[in-house]
């Protein structure tokens, strides 16, 4: 009966202070206990943003649709949906992150609902849903990387500390991205980032700022020399570089001759 | 990597396995030497026919090493691999056909290497079944480079330095369970390592030894590689044929096993790198060479992955069997501070449970030997932990990591873990009562066999090997926090002012 006595407008204009009322209420009265948020589990929606909406076109380009005809050769026919992992990859290396026009686009070109897609690039982490810095640097912390070396805590810190910026955050100046993740696989070469595609191993934290500042001036400074950036691969250790995974102090296996096809079965059987 | 051998097939194989192991006695005589070892525990199922052959294990030769390629001295390109062995007599071999090829998996005695250890000759045969001859669906050999166990960075070796061993490995295995084409599944970040898989891949096409007619044996044969894009649980079977299908990575419920409907709804199978790698050499060498290494039902040689607190971390191929402190002593330098200075070790993998120094001082790192100790074998990549380590941290990191990559399909693991993360969390700072390690041990109990994959006791066993092995330790940290703060927390973490503070607690406390 409300309703009809009191005029619509009066309700209306009354609306916005009780709910400043309310949120005050709730803000002051009643304290909520929460956890700090752990910046590496993206949520999984999507919110228009100016730079990641709908109506923003994406179009793969001439070369990367020869790609994908390649792609869908791997896969049956009436699986095509199966090559929405490496579509979204181009998509992604093409866009620069994941867009929600580049999921629409490749929900097209595989003829599959929009919504497989979206739950295909939620799951997995590698998708970037948000925009990401020129070099995307990924700090694995996992356990076998907290033990070696100097321990990624340090390494951790060092990037903190170069870069201004928490896990999940960029830099101001768009050039970095800092995420730490999970394990990257290369644990007996600990501790190690991902720099784009990039891995870097046996760092420690005077390697780590060299290298982001390398970077760094590689983007900012005219005429750079690029070979100055340290190699992708395990870096200078206490005085040794290792190749790849060899023990520091040189190998203690496959010292002798390797071995061509003298060693086969002598039963006869081949 | 994540495998579990179902209850049932496993059971039925029980018996099928031992049979065939048999015969192994008398080849392992024939390399015995003289030595002491630790005796093998045997079932009373098993028959005993001779005394066990005592020999001492770890001191592989390099002409017997398989990947002789491990730390890049020679190139990846066809002409490389071919100079050192690869691709030799690979046409005689598929030639031989798939019960000749699965006999000498059978007799060489290969367990998987991704983490379960199920015999892989067996595994393989499972694709022969009776009948199969009239589908004329495809069938896939499905390789799982999805590696992301933490301690682990065998396969990525093997992908980016000895290709064309997976690639020759995934003829021949796939002729074994007569399939038509691979898929090799590799992790997303692992992307030079997939670049130079492709170009090995191109390579073996263009030089017609896959493909049609594959090495001019009349057997056609497609080798493919998919991305993944960074989801850990993407190494369990059933999830990683699902994200090759193209949808998010959630295990499927078996049966029906992948063999009988799998990827893209036709028989597949899905194994480990090192499993497909290490087939070729063993057809061309003979299974009984490859059975002369390590104990009775554990045979073979392995890669190791040791990271750490060790002096040289690295990756090293050794005999099955080794002994652990010789493992670390020979090849890594020792542990920092000496032998002494070791506090725990993880023998295989995140997900396999931590042992402390006592238990360390005489393992062997086998399937057998490990699973004895309440341990297990898993992917071989030991985490070695010295006196300065926080235990309690580590395991409590590997909590938040099962919490990150757990699927979030069965409430036992989306849920166990991420109460397991936040209890962790608050043992690192003693910030509990005592009462809730039981409640730990017990949450774990509840999670284990409760979920779709092997996730639940993933994350399960890591804290039932911290309970198991240090609970003095948990129990100091709460007395400590308790001397700096005047009394307990509450459950749940509640400061003990926290009545005095106004906060709402739980009730009975």
């Amino acid at each position: 009966m409300a309703s009809k006595l009191v005029p619509f407008a009066a309700r209306q204009a009354t609306r916005p202070f009780t709910r400043v009322c309310r949120r005050q209420v709730l803000q002051f009265e009643r304290p909520l206990s929460t956890t700090s948020q752990r910046r590496h589990d993206a949520l999984s929606i999507h919110r228009n943003t100016p730079v990641n909406n709908p109506s923003i076109p994406f179009k793969f380009t001439e070369q990367n649709l020869k790609i994908i005809d390649e792609i869908l050769k791997r896969y049956p026919p009436q699986y095509k949906k199966a090559a929405v992992m490496p579509l979204l990859d181009l998509g992604q290396r093409q866009h620069g992150f994941t867009s929600i026009s580049v999921m629409n686009e490749v929900a097209r070109l595989l003829e599959m609902p929009p919504m497989r897609v979206y739950e295909v690039a939620t799951f997995y982490t590698m998708y970037n849903r948000d925009p990401i810095g020129k070099f995307f640097v990924q700090v694995c912390t996992t356990s076998p990387c907290m033990l070696g070396g100097c321990g990624s805590d340090l390494i951790m810190k060092a990037c903190e500390d170069f870069l201004g910026v928490h896990s999940g955050e960029m830099t101001e100046d768009g050039l970095f991205s800092l995420l730490e993740v999970e394990c990257l696989g290369a644990c007996a070469n600990a501790p190690m980032i991902q720099i784009n595609d990039d891995y870097y191993e046996d760092l420690t934290p005077e390697t780590t700022t060299k290298l982001l500042q390398a970077l760094k001036d590689s983007a900012t400074i005219s005429g750079y020399d690029v070979t100055k950036i340290p190699r992708p691969g395990p870096q200078l250790y206490e005085g040794k570089q290792r190749m790849t995974c060899e023990p520091r102090t040189g190998q203690t296996t496959l010292l002798q001759e390797p071995y061509s096809t003298q060693h086969m079965r002598t039963d006869g059987e081949l | 990597m994540l495998a579990r051998p179902s209850v049932k097939a496993a059971a039925g194989v029980a018996t099928a396995a031992t049979r065939s192991y048999t015969a192994a006695p008398v080849s392992l005589a024939a390399t015995s030497s003289l030595s002491s070892q630790p005796s093998q525990k045997r079932s009373y199922a098993t028959v005993q026919e001779a005394a066990p052959a005592k020999r001492s294990y770890g001191n592989l030769k390099d002409q017997d090493r398989i990947f002789q390629n491990l730390y890049g001295h020679h190139g990846t390109d066809l002409a490389s691999a071919k100079k050192y062995g690869d691709w030799h007599k690979t046409k005689e071999i598929i030639l031989k056909g798939h019960d000749w090829i699965i006999n000498e998996i059978k007799a060489s005695g290969l367990r998987g290497r991704g983490g379960a250890g199920f015999p892989s000759g067996l595994k393989f045969s499972f694709m022969n079944f009776k009948g199969w001859e009239k589908d004329n669906k495809p069938r896939y050999l499905v390789v799982n480079a999805d590696e992301g166990e933490p301690g682990t960075c065998k396969d990525r070796e093997i992908m980016r330095k000895d290709p064309h061993k997976l690639i020759e490995g995934c003829l021949v295995v796939g002729r074994a369970m007569n399939a038509t084409a691979a898929y090799i599944y590799i992790r997303g970040e692992f992307y030079h390592e997939a670049t130079v898989l492709q170009r090995a891949i191109q390579e073996a096409y263009k030089d017609g030894l896959i493909g049609k007619n594959a090495c001019g044996s009349g057997y056609d044969f497609d080798v493919y590689i998919h991305r993944g894009a960074g989801a850990y649980v993407c190494g369990e079977e059933t999830s990683l044929i699902e994200s090759l299908e193209g949808k998010a990575g959630k295990p499927r419920l078996k049966p029906p096993f992948p063999a009988a409907v799998g990827l893209f709804g036709c028989p597949s199978t899905v194994t480990n790198v090192e499993t497909v790698a290490v087939c070729p050499t063993i057809a061309r060498r003979g299974g009984k060479w490859f059975a002369g290494f390590g104990r009775e039902r554990n045979q073979g040689t392995k890669l190791y992955c040791i990271s750490g607190h060790v002096n040289n971390p690295c990756t090293v191929e050794e005999e099955m069997s080794i002994p652990l402190r010789e493992l670390i002593d020979r090849h890594c330098g020792g542990v920092r501070g000496g032998w002494d200075n070791l506090q725990a070790v993880i023998p295989g993998g995140s997900s396999t449970p931590i042992l402390p120094k006592k238990i360390c001082d005489d393992q062997l790192m086998d399937f057998d030997a490990l699973k004895d100790s309440q341990s297990g074998l898993g992917t071989a990549a030991v985490i070695v932990m010295d006196k300065s380590a926080d235990v309690v941290r580590l395991i409590s990191r590997l909590s938040a990591f099962y919490k990150h990559e757990s699927c979030g399909q069965c409430t036992p693991c989306r849920e166990g873990s991420a109460w397991m993360m936040k209890m962790m969390e608050r043992f690192e700072k003693g910030q509990a009562r005592t009462r809730e390690i039981d409640m730990m041990q017990e949450l774990t109990k509840q999670v284990e066999g409760h979920t779709i994959c092997a996730l639940g006791e993933a994350f399960a066993w890591p804290v039932q090997g911290l309970i198991r092995h240090f609970r003095p330790e948990l129990e100091k940290r709460v007395q400590e926090y308790k001397a700096a703060h005047g009394a307990e927390t509450f459950a749940g973490g509640w400061e003990p002012n926290a009545h005095k503070e106004g906060l709402l607690i739980a009730p009975g406390q």
